[in-house]
């Protein structure tokens, strides 16, 4: 019988090598003339171990990793597909506890199926929440989401069931649902790793909520540094139509739904829901001013749902198991799960979905092993680049949009960036000056001309620091005035990892004697 | 569909872009013309995206991720590295022609950092001598 070999098509796990590697062991199997297939599967997201192969044995998958095309020979000497030891071994997949311990919903296929093969798709629960859909009202979609207590995974929180009734009783005609696949946050990657692992997710995704809603034309809008993402989107969207889920007859029920893709060109601010639609008109990409809201008048002037990956991607397991089971996860008004981004320095990098309310320390040690370098931990942003730095007397605050937005600080898309104890916070603050200088829309004065002024006055506090002189009143006030004078969150919210380094971490600013001792 | 012909600019910038690899000047008043707007707004989209460029390109782009999770595991060495490797700064293209040296902020490889781009191929991991080697691939030495 042939014999499965999985080798991840992820882009992370080809940037290590997993390409090199898939052709190392094509090559020994032919020449040993075994009978193998090997399936290009997404990645598990135990980033530390990619490229991560899985040999199939009796039913059950065995986990090999990292893989080098080095190690390869040895692999098959050691008898790696009869389960020979090997000192690469994991054991079964299923069984590594970074994975064990997580609760997969959105993420349930990540890394188990061939992305592209529909077979695959259906055979693991796929298509269930669609068809579930079909046969039922409108309303009846809406209130599954809100019983689910889904909210916007893009950033904001806001919850999915509210806009997408604000867009279904918007009133007839043509409608639309823009799929956020910008992804501009670093630190998160978790909205590629659905594109590239589970393309279906996202469509079945979008296509319900144009059942709810009442639109049958849907826009994905991503971003440029994503070209394979592009690549299986575009594969899958030709599949999806072959096969009737898109287009005039969605799953025979006489309903229509075109997908479009539409490649971002490189700012970040296109992220920002109202910039986005202006750049898929082909504008510069200026954020518009709310009201009115994109759910009213959004692309081409007309209601809009925009939302998130990962949003979308929750939404087929939501309609296929019911608001409820979606809901009996989390914490607080966090309800459900969120595929969490480990990045920086840490010795298991990787995604996480977990339920809400985990702490930030059991994600970092537990899950992530603590840092990569092996020094103390002493800085956490999560959130992206708009998201505060949190010190470790933080790491026990519970990962919930009310208890982060208490301490002035976000989960955002679900990144978490570790930084061990040779960060120089300053330079993190002024990097957050910078960023926003670089990628401000330039609409509003606070935004545009604040954050410049805000490098300035680092660049000048960083000069002299060695003095122990410097003040901070004057950072603060523009902080204070970028925060209430900003039209979106990009100047609105640069002045969170500005202040969050000051607060926690002022030794870094060469403050004078006095100025620290308040600080402090 | 009430879509104007202006929505078609930026997928016809993206096609001009891979053909030559920037916006020729002489494109300007075609795409004007093309999707019905001025050229002061068509040169004003271009300049609006950090993509679009107005003069050609080295044969190859380097992209160097420079945000956070890059910078937690050594980013700002290996930029320093790149740019001191190459004779150039960010934004500027190698005296033969050979690389353009950019930054870029997040390549959705933060689980893999230090990550880069060379073209359209992401690198993950990437230590100074990974740096080197590639480089020298992509000038066939
Ligand atoms: C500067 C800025 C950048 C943003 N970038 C993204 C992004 O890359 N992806 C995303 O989904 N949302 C992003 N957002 C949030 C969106 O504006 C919007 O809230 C989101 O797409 C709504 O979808 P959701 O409710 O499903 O999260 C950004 C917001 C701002 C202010
Ligand atoms: S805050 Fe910045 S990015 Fe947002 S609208 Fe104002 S200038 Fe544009
Ligand atoms: S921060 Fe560098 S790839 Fe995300």
């Amino acid at each position: 019988m042939t014999q499965r070999i999985f080798v991840p098509r992820d882009a992370s796990a080809v940037s290590v090598g997993a390409e090199r590697v898939c052709r190392t062991i094509e090559n020994e199997a032919r020449n040993r003339g075994l009978d193998v297939e090997i399936v290009r599967n997404g990645s598990r997201g135990l980033y530390w171990l990619e490229p991560l192969i899985e040999i199939e044995l009796d039913g059950q998958r065995i986990a090999y990793g990292p893989v080098n095309p080095e190690d390869v020979l040895g692999l098959f000497e050691a008898g790696w597909l009869q389960g020979g030891a090997h000192a690469l071994c994991h054991g079964p997949s299923e069984e590594i506890p970074y994975l064990k311990r997580q609760t997969r919903l959105t993420f349930a296929r990540m890394g188990v199926t061939d992305p592209l093969s529909l077979e695959d798709y259906r055979a693991h629960g796929g298509l269930k929440g669609l068809e579930r859909a079909l046969d039922m009202k409108a309303e009846d979609i809406v209130d599954a989401i809100d019983t689910g207590g889904l909210r916007g995974r893009g950033g904001a929180g806001f919850p999915t069931g509210i806009k997408w009734r604000t867009v279904m009783n918007a009133g007839g005609g043509q409608k639309y649902i823009v799929c956020n696949a910008d992804e501009g946050d670093s630190g998160t990657f978790s909205d590629r790793m659905l594109m590239e692992g589970d393309p279906f997710c996202l469509i079945e995704g979008m296509i319900i909520a144009g059942l709810a809603v009442g639109a049958d034309t849907g826009y994905i809008y991503l971003r440029s540094e994503y070209p394979d993402a592009w690549d299986v989107l575009e594969d899958a969207i030709v599949t999806a139509t072959r096969e009737g889920i898109l287009g005039a007859n969605v799953l025979g029920s006489g309903r229509r739904f075109e997908l479009n893709l539409f490649k971002g060109a490189g700012a970040y601010v296109c992220g920002e829901e109202t910039s986005l639609l202006e750049s898929i008109e082909g504008k510069r990409g200026l954020v518009r001013a709310k009201p009115p809201l994109p759910a009213l008048q959004g692309l081409f002037g007309r209601p809009t749902v925009v939302n998130n990956v990962i949003t979308l991607g929750s939404v087929p397991w939501i309609l296929a198991h019911g608001g409820e089971a979606y809901k009996a996860h989390g914490s607080g008004r966090s309800r459900g799960t969120l595929p969490f981004q480990l990045a920086g320095n840490l010795k298991q990098p990787g995604l996480v979905e977990v339920a809400f309310g985990m702490t930030l320390r059991e994600l970092l040690y537990d899950f992530g092993g603590g840092s990569a370098s092996g020094r103390p931990i002493r800085a956490v942003q999560v959130g992206g680049p708009l998201g505060a730095y949190l010190p470790e007397s933080r790491f026990d605050l519970p990962l919930d949009y009310e208890a982060f937005a208490a301490v002035g600080a976000t989960v955002g898309h679900g990144g978490i960036v570790a930084f061990d104890d040779s960060v120089d916070m300053a330079k993190m603050a002024r990097y957050a000056m910078e960023f926003c200088a670089i990628e401000s829309c330039g609409k509003c004065t606070p935004c545009r001309i604040g954050s410049v002024r805000g490098v300035e006055l680092l660049d000048s506090m960083l000069a002299a620091r060695p003095q122990h002189s410097n003040d901070d009143t004057l950072l603060r006030d523009l902080c204070q005035t970028m925060l209430e004078g900003s039209l979106c969150a990009m100047g609105g919210m640069t002045p969170y990892p500005v202040l969050s380094a000051l607060d926690h971490y002022p030794e870094d600013f060469g403050l004078s004697p006095k100025q620290e001792e308040a600080s402090t | 569909m009430s879509s104007t012909n202006q929505a078609d600019l930026l997928p016809a910038l993206h096609r001009l872009q891979e053909k030559f690899g920037y916006i020729p000047d002489h494109a300007i008043a075609e795409l004007a013309k093309a999707h019905n707007m001025a050229q002061a707004e068509v040169v004003g989209v271009i300049g609006f995206y950090h993509d679009f460029r107005r003069t050609p390109p080295g044969r190859q782009r380097l992209r160097i991720c420079r945000a956070e999770s890059c910078q937690a595991m050594g980013a700002d060495a290996l930029a320093l590295h790149a740019s001191t490797q190459l004779g150039v700064e960010f934004g500027a293209t190698t005296a033969d022609g050979e690389v353009t040296l950019e930054a870029a902020y997040c390549l959705g490889n933060c689980a893999c950092s230090p990550a880069v781009m060379l073209d359209d191929e992401l690198h993950g991991r990437v230590s100074a001598e990974r740096l080197d080697a590639m480089l020298a691939e992509g000038r066939g030495v």
